[in-house]
């Protein structure tokens, strides 16, 4: 019998606004505990929720950018439930009147056509505070720390269009950019900015009954995403072909295992008992109004990529590296805008930018080559002054100095040596020094070549034009 | 006249012209807070200290030409409004020991202008009651006839009123409890529109319904109080941006031409006979006035306490979750989360309050919500719109605002549908959002206060202040006072 | 429909409240006629009738994505039943 996965994801995107959801307390991460908290977000009587409007633009931004149609009228609802890290015994969220639906992305698996995955609905809604365990001085309790309590989400939920792991992380990679990329977002999902559930379960192939779905929570990796859906999908269809059958249920993926295991939970399941929030009026968004987040859209990731194919005709890989965010894309455009020369653009970008970054542990945002430093280092490579290996050393100074890549090159002396006669007395001086090699390379050890390259660009320092001293000694070596 | 018995305007005046200050006023009304509590048991929290000082540093202000109609007049708040740094309890034991870091925003307008606050009125424990016989400070009696209720749940706030503890009081009004123990105690008690006043540091009970409105000796006070609260607040949502107007000038016009609607549904057989009697001579005075009378109809009014008891108790089943021992307020012995919970909130809450919340829950519930509750909010919409309809042909409505005068303490608490359906003239008016007002219109043979109330149109508080003050110019029930 | 204790319990159960036996039933029969008189509410026809979520109707209150000062620590902790450092303790949660 072969089985047919079925994932349904759900985000919680944490917005990136100054403010909570409800109330002005900062959203700041890691102040001391309950020191971001006022009567709203502590949930003390008499307090009341007031609605930070630019959650609202950036749900609708995040709804256009995923193809969703905004809701003309949407309602905010209570759920209901007890726990210590929800100070008014119910969280505010959104639940008949979402303010996005029925939204899609493309996603591209290596090989395939493109496949449509439906976004059911975007809502609003305020997060929970913080619960923490077995710390030294609360004995045997828990402390509850409210800091990000009514800190602004948005919940993404797929239709379950996803059949694979693969295709989960594709989507999520997919939402994930779009979110960062339109910075409402900072995507730091170890710190819990972006929070996935996957609702996962089998049914045989060719069946149109969907099996019962286990709920897997809080995934906060990409690569323990595929994990824990992996894990699941076999544990589901090992369970039904022992003759068992599989509970809808919350589950809770260990890394350290792999595994995923049930939260034993004495409770019963959730009676939420939603009801439209009678503190909160209703939000009316009008056409214009969408119509002007609409305008004031970024160029979106999938649709710069297109760009950089089509227009300056990159590659789809580097196009797709160059709009891994936004930072790095309008990186490489600024350099682009300054020198004309993509691909030289790109290749350095992709090659001793980014290594730089990674090595030093920066990000794009804080290098200390601006593109528009880049762009003059390329075109000193593109005028001949430098070679491209030279290129490599006054790019590390410039990134250590700071100094412009000019200054550097003639502060060291480095203008590459393009003068046919100077090259030509060099290679005379090595050929005659090392007349051996000249009589291997002319009965046919070609390999020679290399060591007289070598030579020469050692005896001029490394700033020999490396075309012309190929050209030349091979001429010369012609004799 | 004893300093106690005055009325806003009246001690303002005696502040402005020097022949009292306000430290001589708030001292006359703690002593006579202490001398006739026994009797009445109006206040849960007295704030004799806090008073005093307030009442000093309001003599200064006034020395310095600075005071307003509201500066340096001793007030008292019903429980509900959270004071900073003074016990609120809300009439609850589970608020007990709560200090609240806040203050209402509806206290703070009176504080700024340099009010005194005498203390903290017994209530209804979370608003919850007509008669305030669910408070977990004990009951507050009708200073009327100390063997009956005051009304509820703004009981404190009335009584206060007539027994002469408090110029003015603020109570809340969700089901009519401004109205009703106004009416049973024979003071003024208006609610005003939905939206006009901030909800902000108010304890909730049903979000949709609750408003904040004075108790007052005469409509001249109410039009002075109801000024001073009302007004958009950033804090409250639901808060309405609309100006406030003077509601003190908008009093003098008196009623010729006013068109008064009486709603058949109202006026129903079984109306105790002292109330009819109040009522047909109110009619009259009116006339007399130079009012016009137009019969009309609200035919969903008999659908407004089963609306009324789904909505409320739905919203307060919500509201009423966060007490439950984690931040604030009482916490139980119990060595785990479910048992601290449901301890708490069991010891914490009163019969009537765990009553409600159960109600609530039960018409929110899986299976049952779109039976009761949605039902309930649709039944809402035909209420409102009978309003609606009304107001195209008249200015104001008249109607009695209880059923009968005050009954007697116990007579009711037992049976819970009874006590729910003796709020059948109030209730409505929470329904729609519209504001009314109660104001005495009479005494029965025993000599209980009656009121009328005057509904208006949303926002239309100066209409009714203008016919009630009229009226009220025009005979002489508020005048009498309670003898204590 | 009958209020059983069961679904008195399962109410209560919900509502995180605990009832003694008597209350239990008190609040059946309490309950039951309180939701017996409820029942009028079905005499009417409200097809097509939009229920009344707010009395007077508003839309669209926001405020600005602007910091304001927190209430402090001191007040947001004063009362705390039990807290620990400035977290606020309760019995061990178990997930």
């Amino acid at each position: 019998m072969k089985y047919q996965p079925v994932i349904g994801l759900e985000v919680h995107v944490q917005l990136l606004t100054d403010t909570k959801i409800f109330c002005g307390c900062s959203t700041t991460f890691g102040s001391e505990p309950n020191s971001q908290t006022c009567p709203v977000c502590l949930g003390l009587p008499g307090a009341l929720p007031v609605l930070n409007g630019t959650v609202v633009e950036y749900a609708i931004k995040a709804g256009l950018s995923t193809n969703c149609t905004i809701t003309p009228r949407s309602i905010f609802a209570r759920k209901n439930y007890f726990y210590p890290d929800l100070p008014k015994g119910y969280q505010i969220s959104q639940f008949e009147d979402p303010i996005c639906q029925n939204g899609w992305l493309d996603i591209t698996l290596a090989g395939q056509e493109p496949k449509r995955i439906g976004i059911t609905r975007i809502h609003m809604e305020e997060d929970a505070g913080k619960l923490v365990h077995g710390d030294s001085g609360m004995g045997d309790g828990s402390g509850v720390d409210l800091n990000r309590a009514c800190t602004p989400l948005l919940e993404v939920v797929s239709e379950p269009d996803l059949r694979s792991s693969d295709e989960a992380v594709a989507y999520l990679k997919q939402l994930h950019q779009i979110v960062t990329w339109l910075g409402i977002c900072d995507g730091n999902m170890e710190e819990g900015s972006f929070r996935c559930d996957a609702n996962v379960s089998v049914m045989p192939v060719g069946s149109k009954t969907l099996g019962t779905r286990a709920e897997i929570k809080n995934v906060n990796s990409f690569k323990f995403v595929k994990q824990a859906i992996e894990y699941e999908i076999l544990r589901q269809i090992d369970l039904i072909e022992d003759g068992g059958t599989v509970v809808q249920e919350t589950r809770l993926f260990d890394p350290n295992s792999g595994k995923t295991r049930s939260m034993r939970s004495k409770e019963e399941a959730h009676d939420y008992r939603y009801f439209p929030d009678p503190d909160l009026v209703p939000l009316v968004i009008s056409d214009q109004w969408v119509e002007r987040s609409r305008s004031e859209l970024p160029e979106l990731p999938g649709q710069r990529q297109q760009r950089f194919m089509t227009d300056l005709g990159l590659l789809p890989y580097d196009a797709e590296v160059l709009t891994a965010s936004r930072a790095l894309s309008d990186y490489f455009e600024a350099g682009v805008a300054a020198h004309d020369n993509a691909k030289a653009v790109a290749n350095w970008v992709m090659g001793e930018i980014t290594r730089a970054l990674n090595d030093s542990g920066t990000s794009i945002d804080a290098c200390p080559v601006p593109p528009e430093r880049l762009a003059e280092l390329l075109k000193l490579i593109d005028n001949g002054t430098i070679s491209g290996k030279i290129a490599k050393t006054v790019f590390d100074e410039m990134w250590k100095s700071g100094k412009a890549p000019l200054t550097i090159v003639e502060e060291q002396g480095l203008v590459q040596v393009s003068d046919s006669g100077a090259i030509e007395g060099i290679i005379d001086e090595i050929l005659a020094a090392n007349a051996g090699q000249v009589e291997e390379y002319r009965s046919g050890k070609e390999k020679v070549f290399g060591f007289f390259v070598g030579q020469v660009m050692k005896a001029s320092k490394g700033k020999a034009n490396p075309a012309l001293v190929n050209e030349l000694l091979v001429s010369r070596l012609k004799g | 006249m004893n300093i106690f018995d005055m009325t806003i305007h009246e001690l303002h005046g005696a502040l402005k012209g020097k022949q009292l200050s306000s430290l001589e006023a708030t001292t006359a009304l703690l002593k006579r807070i202490e001398s006739v509590e026994p009797q009445i048991g109006s206040f849960i929290t007295v704030t004799a200290e806090q008073a005093l000082a307030a009442a000093r540093s309001a003599d200064q202000r006034i020395a310095r030409g600075e005071g307003t109609t509201l500066t340096g007049i001793p007030l008292a708040l019903k429980d509900i409004f959270l004071t900073e740094g003074v016990r609120t309890t809300c009439g609850s034991r589970i608020l007990s020991n709560f200090i609240p870091p806040y203050s209402a925003a509806s206290w703070e307008k009176l504080r700024d202008q340099g009010a005194v606050l005498l203390g903290k009125l017994n209530q209804d424990e979370f608003a919850m009651g007509s008669s305030n016989e669910s408070s977990a400070y004990g009951i507050t009696r009708n200073p009327w006839d100390t063997s009956r209720i005051p009304g509820g749940s703004s009981g404190g706030s009335a009584a206060a009123v007539a027994a002469g503890q408090a110029i003015a009081t603020l109570g809340t009004d969700t089901g009519g409890s401004i109205r009703q123990p106004a009416s049973h105690c024979g003071c003024v008690g208006l609610k005003p529109t939905y939206g006009r006043v901030s909800r902000y540091g108010v304890i909730a009970y049903a979000s949709s319904l609750d408003q904040v409105g004075p108790l007052t000796r005469d409509v001249a006070d109410c039009a002075l109080m109801l000024e001073a609260v009302a007004g958009y607040d950033p804090k409250d949502s639901t808060s309405v941006d609309t100006p406030v107007p003077d509601y003190s000038a908008a009093l003098a016009g008196g009623v010729k031409g006013l068109r008064i609607g009486l709603p058949k549904e109202y006026f129903i057989d079984g109306l105790d006979p002292d109330v009819q009697k109040a009522m047909t001579a109110a009619i009259d005075t009116f006339r007399r006035l130079g009012a016009e009378f137009v019969d009309i109809s609200l035919p969903h009014t008999d659908y407004a306490v089963a609306t009324y008891y789904l909505i409320a108790t739905a919203e307060a089943s919500s509201n009423l979750a966060r007490y439950d021992g984690v931040r604030f307020g009482h916490r139980a012995q119990a060595d785990n989360l479910l048992d601290m919970y449901t301890k708490s909130r069991s010891e914490g809450f009163g019969t009537e309050v765990k009553r409600r919340i159960m109600l609530g829950t039960y018409a929110l519930s899986s299976g049952y919500y779109d039976a009761y509750y949605v039902k309930a909010q649709k039944v809402r919409t035909l209420i409102m719109n009978d309003f609606i309809s009304a107001f195209t042909g008249v200015d104001v409505m008249l109607t009695p605002v209880a059923p009968t005068p005050a009954f007697k303490i116990g007579e009711k608490i037992n049976d819970p549908l009874q006590m729910y359906l003796s709020d059948i003239f109030t209730i409505p008016v929470n329904l729609a959002g519209t504001c009314a007002m109660s104001l005495p219109a009479g005494f029965s043979a025993e000599g209980l206060p009656i009121g009328l109330q005057l509904i208006g149109k949303p926002f239309g508080e100066e209409t009714i202040l203008r016919a009630g003050y009229a009226f009220e110019q025009a005979t002489e029930w508020h005048t009498r006072k309670a003898t204590l | 429909m009958k209020m059983t204790i069961a679904d008195v319990e399962q109410v209560a159960r919900l509502a995180r409240l605990e009832l003694t036996a008597e209350d239990k039933e008190l609040f059946a029969g309490q309950m039951d006629a309180i939701l017996g008189y409820v029942e009028k509410l079905k005499e009417l026809n409200t097809d097509g009738i939009v229920p009344t979520s707010h009395a007077v109707p508003m839309e669209n209150a926001f405020r600005a994505d602007v910091v304001r000062p927190s209430i402090g620590l001191e007040k947001a902790l004063a009362n705390a039943p039990e807290k620990t450092g400035t977290f606020f303790v309760v019995p061990k949660v178990i997930e």
